[in-house]
């Protein structure tokens, strides 16, 4: 091994790893040792329940319908907050970033209490039909909350390095300026776009706290698989609670990986 | 990486994350070169964001401002612009502002007494407040070491495996809180691989102190380390190298050089971390037991006020966690605002350098 300049790679290093292995690899490999001593049959039994079925396809759906709003709300307010001067402006920038900071468990108390029969929202949206909490759109409305800031933090900085040349000569082209949003901004705003959705939508998976106070957690109807985790917890079913756990985290490996090779052919043909 | 969303040529943050370490040209490993499957993910995005507007700033920004046949091909109409602005107030409005003011309102309901008493008087609800502030520290302390270990291992040296080392940092990000906690329940619990021996020693790690710290550290372990790599890859290794060169030991480089170099990126790191450990609720629910007065930090605390009916009660611990992200909030926009001041006026020194010359 050549000889390093600077001290401590050894100390710094191994400290890292012995970190990282205690507290994360050991964790993860506990968990899919557990699963695997379920035989094949069980873990299926387990896995492909029909309340579990239903706990995936409302976690994937209700995330990507989340996520998918947030790309829309996301880019207004990245594009208002980099193209537009307007009073307040600073405060709303720096408030977008609350999701990050406000425990999930706050986030979802208070839209439970903002949506319900006799809430700020909900004395309106109620009679109408539309109940915000303890449903499914309850779910929708806090992965918002939660997601809202990744799509605005990814697409601000590509917002704000864009070229002036470029649209400048859409503009000399005579290209009208929905145009050249469409034809020239979009295309260049795209990677950061999907970066951004998926970022949310990789949150969205795994969230519990805020959730599990607005959703009503009814079986079938209501409840997220990260629920269902508990839910087979609090029964002391150990192993359909790993086995459960073993398929949510494939989920978000997977999403992961897809989302890349996603960005990546984006990127490609963005150049 | 950092910069993988960017479109080529993308100027002002390529151009900061990417040339901003003299380093680059003659040493390429300081270049992030391939994405881990868990490449970017928010904060860093938002470093991001820091440095390219402290890039934007002085520069490019005046360079655009300046060219009056731009600002026209730039200028909507002000009914489009109108629209625009309140369209995004009301969403920023009724997404954020409107649940902040929904908390303090309904915690101030029944009058500032009762808030007190709420907060206060009662047992549990100050044990609860007592045990996040000791647990949080503990485990933000222990990610500082860790992160700076992380940062140092990544940006100084070149080893096999260093792209792969910084994406698995991130992991704990991808993984489900209530998974987090399932997993320490495996290994800690009574019918966990320790579980029998931890018996034996009448040691408690689940449902007990241990289990809180370890879970929050699991779940905030990312934060220093990824708000310090991108830092310190952009100051480069020359200033600690003349350290070295000219006599100085490890510690001595640390303390007298890296860390005054990196002091404001990891108060930001802590402040980010510390804000997350607080307020966990997944892993820590699991690995709680909610135990009242014992084992109830306060998001915990805010869910079972909850369930009992005491709104409330439950809202006094909200606000109080709502306060603390508020003060999270601005804190760093007052590091970024400092962070940006610092960088202009870099810049500045630079450019007058490079008239003199």
């Amino acid at each position: 091994m050549k000889t390093r300049v600077l001290p401590g790679f050894h100390l710094s290093l191994g400290y890292t790893l012995a970190y990282l292995t205690a507290l994360a690899f050991v964790p993860m490999f506990a968990l899919f040792h557990k699963a695997s001593s379920l035989s094949g049959e069980k873990f299926i039994a387990a896995v492909w329940t029909e309340r579990a079925q239903a706990a995936y396809l409302l976690t994937f759906g209700a995330s990507a319908i989340a996520a998918a709003i947030n790309i829309v709300l996301g880019l207004l307010v990245a594009w208002v907050l980099v193209r537009y001067s307007f009073p307040g402006k600073r405060l709303v920038d720096a408030i977008i970033d609350l999701p990050f900071a406000l425990p999930t468990a706050v986030a979802g108390l208070v839209y439970s209490s903002l949506y319900v029969e006799n809430g700020w929202l909900g004395q309106y949206l109620v009679p109408l039909g539309i109940e915000g909490a303890y449903s499914r759109l309850g779910i929708v409305l806090v992965l918002v909350f939660v997601g809202l800031p990744f799509v605005v933090r990814t697409v601000q900085p590509v917002l704000e390095s864009l070229d002036a040349d470029i649209e400048e000569a859409a503009h000399l082209l005579g290209a009208t300026r929905g145009q050249t949003f469409r034809r020239v901004i979009f295309p260049a705003l795209r990677p950061a776009l999907i970066t951004g959705f998926a970022l949310a939508f990789a949150r969205s998976l795994g969230e519990y706290g805020s959730v599990v106070f607005i959703s009503g957690n009814m079986p079938f109807r209501t409840e997220i698989a990260p629920v269902l985790i508990v839910a087979r917890l609090e029964e002391f079913a150990y192993s359909e609670a790993t086995a459960v756990a073993v398929v949510l985290l494939t989920m978000s490996f997977a999403m992961l990986v897809l989302i890349n090779l996603l960005e990546r052919w984006s990127k490609r043909h963005a150049d | 990486m950092p910069t993988d969303h960017l479109p080529a040529g993308a100027t002002a943050v390529s151009a900061v994350l990417c040339s901003a370490s003299p380093l680059q040209g003659s040493q390429s490993h300081f270049a992030p070169k391939s994405e881990g499957i868990i490449a970017a993910r928010a904060p860093r995005v938002v470093t991001v964001k820091r440095l390219a507007r402290a890039a934007d700033s002085p520069v490019s920004v005046a360079a655009v401002a300046g060219s009056p046949r731009v600002a026209a091909a730039r200028r909507d109409s002000p009914v489009v612009r109108w629209t625009l602005v309140s369209l995004a107030l009301a969403v920023v409005g009724l997404v954020i502002v409107l649940p902040v003011v929904n908390v303090f309102y309904e915690a101030l309901a029944k009058g500032v007494g009762t808030y007190w008493d709420n907060l206060f008087a009662d047992r549990d609800t100050r044990h609860a407040i007592f045990l996040t502030l000791t647990v949080a520290p503990v485990a933000v302390a222990a990610n500082l070491v860790f992160g700076l270990a992380a940062a140092w291992t990544i940006t100084r040296f070149r080893f096999p495996g260093r792209t792969l080392l910084t994406s698995l940092i991130d992991l704990p990000f991808s993984v489900s809180p209530v998974v987090a906690g399932l997993m320490l329940v495996l290994i800690f619990g009574l019918q966990g691989y320790f579980g029998p021996w931890l018996r034996e020693h009448d040691i408690k790690i689940i449902f007990a102190w241990p289990g809180l710290v370890l879970a929050t550290a699991f779940v905030t372990m990312p934060f220093v380390a990824r708000e310090l790599i991108p830092v310190m890859e952009a100051i480069g290794v020359e200033e600690e190298v003349s350290a070295v060169s000219l006599g100085a030991n490890g510690w001595q480089v640390f303390w007298r050089v890296t860390l005054p170099n990196i002091k404001w990126a990891l108060l930001y790191g802590v402040i980010l971390c510390n804000a997350r450990a607080m307020g966990e609720f997944g892993a820590v629910y699991v690995v709680s037991g909610h135990i009242a007065g014992k084992t109830d930090t306060m998001p915990l605390r805010v869910e079972k006020l909850f369930q009992e009916y005491n709104t409330p009660g439950s809202f006094a611990v909200a606000s109080v966690l709502t306060l603390l992200a508020l003060v999270t909030l601005f804190a760093k926009a007052g590091l970024e605002h400092r962070t940006r001041k610092e960088q202009a006026e870099a810049a500045r020194w630079e450019a007058e350098g490079e008239k003199r010359e």
